[in-house]
């Protein structure tokens, strides 16, 4: 037993480097800081929120297959309320925000790369008011 | 090993057992997975009923106006990049084109004679994606990311779309356009409203089928201060387009091809 404190000392700086990202991650408060998202107040979601939490993804790849490709653009959701089916502007726009205040925050927590839905849809949260004034009606004859 | 009467019986029942109780613990567990406010089917509906439901289907068709279009505007291309967020890249190469100009030698290559209407020769004339009625665009395309809707509008999902440009290929008409590059930072004035499109995938006119939804004229038609542009339903005998055919000489680009335009030139 000579070299008890040889061997503890390789002990201890093992578990240290092996543990080392946990303490770097209290250290710099970014393990125990979980997402803090802000809801839109008295307003409730397309789904419920387990749904969502669980399948959201699916849930917006639904979305996107039926408006792409059998043109539904209406969705009744659970409670019947009716929704118009847009990424941009149902999603963001009248509930979440921007990408930045409801998406990344959850998924750079656990540290999930964002999908690609972004690079076409637009991420313009608080705009999509003035511009939707912006068309001219002209009904159809 | 030989199989008794009674070891086979025990088998089979074994078997039957344990079938039925996989099928209940499915049972058990599909009923616990989808409560009632889960998404489904029914809670889709189509707006401006563009799927016609009983209906005779439409067919989306535009005639443009020789005598009225060419007076040196381009309203109608103006008011289709701010809708649809189609960039101006300067770039001839990497140019993305939904409606647009070309000269009357290249829209008409095939009605030319020995002695041309000199009003005519070297005209920039209006041209667009054609929503063909047999489209060779959607026949190549090996995703189905574009296809044509029952009205007649040729669609694209750019979510398919995987960027393969056989339909750029198979378009006779050079309707459709590659994303070479970012096309963000060519966006003029950017419209929240419609997405904009990734490097990668192709593009095109879409008869702004969005606005069609809600029962408003595409974007060109509506911009046009010459009203040269008139849009409607070809299969409607009494729609707009149908009226202006009825009366005029009417052309389609290269009809020998058999694709069948939506869209007509009337001269």
């Amino acid at each position: 037993m000579r070299d008890r404190a040889l061997i503890f000392a390789g002990l201890f700086l093992f578990v240290a480097i092996v543990t080392c990202p946990l303490w770097w991650g209290i250290a710099a408060r970014t393990s125990t800081q979980g997402p803090e998202l802000k809801l839109a107040e008295g307003k409730t979601c397309v789904a419920p929120a387990d749904y969502m939490r669980a399948s959201h993804m699916q849930f917006l790849i639904d979305w996107r297959d039926g408006k792409v490709r059998q043109h539904h653009s209406q969705y009744t959701a659970y409670n019947g309320a009716h929704y118009n089916v847009s990424l941009t502007n149902t999603c963001l726009g009248q509930c979440h925000g921007s990408k930045k205040q409801f998406c990344d925050q959850c998924h750079s927590y656990v540290a999930i790369s964002t999908p690609s839905c972004w690079d076409c849809h637009q991420d313009v949260s608080g705009k999509t008011a003035t511009m939707a004034t912006a068309a001219v009606p002209g009904r159809m004859p | 090993m030989k199989i008794t009467r009674m070891n086979f019986l025990r088998v089979l029942g074994g078997a039957v057992l344990a079938a039925g109780a996989g099928k209940f613990v499915k049972g058990i567990g599909d009923a616990a997975q989808t409560p009632s406010g889960v998404p489904g089917a029914k809670n889709f509906a189509t707006a401006g009923g563009a799927t016609g439901g009983d209906r005779a289907p439409k067919r989306w068709g535009m005639a443009i106006d020789f005598g009225k279009c060419g007076k040196g505007c381009n309203d109608c291309m103006r008011a289709c990049r701010s809708a649809h967020n189609v960039p101006q890249i300067p770039d001839a190469n990497h140019e993305i084109k939904w409606i647009w100009e070309e000269p009357y030698e290249k829209v008409f290559p095939y009605q030319r004679t020995d002695y041309e209407r000199q009003d005519l020769v070297g005209r920039p004339l209006l041209v667009l994606c054609n929503h063909c009625a047999d489209p060779p665009c959607t026949r190549v395309c090996p995703t189905q990311a574009t296809w044509k809707r029952d009205d007649g509008i040729v669609m694209m999902d750019y979510h398919r779309c995987i960027g393969c440009r056989y339909c750029v290929a198979g378009c006779p008409y050079g309707s459709r356009s590659f994303n070479w590059v970012d096309p963000r930072p060519y966006i003029e004035t950017m419209n929240p409203q419609f997405p904009t499109r990734t490097k990668g995938v192709v593009e095109k006119c879409n008869f702004c089928e969005e606005r069609l939804a809600d029962g408003l004229l595409p974007a060109c038609v509506e911009a046009c201060s010459q009203k040269a542009l008139v849009f409607g339903d070809l299969n409607d005998e009494n729609s707009a387009v149908r009226q202006a055919l009825k009366s005029r000489y009417a052309m389609q680009r290269t009809p020998e091809l058999g694709t069948g335009p939506s869209v007509f030139y009337l001269t």
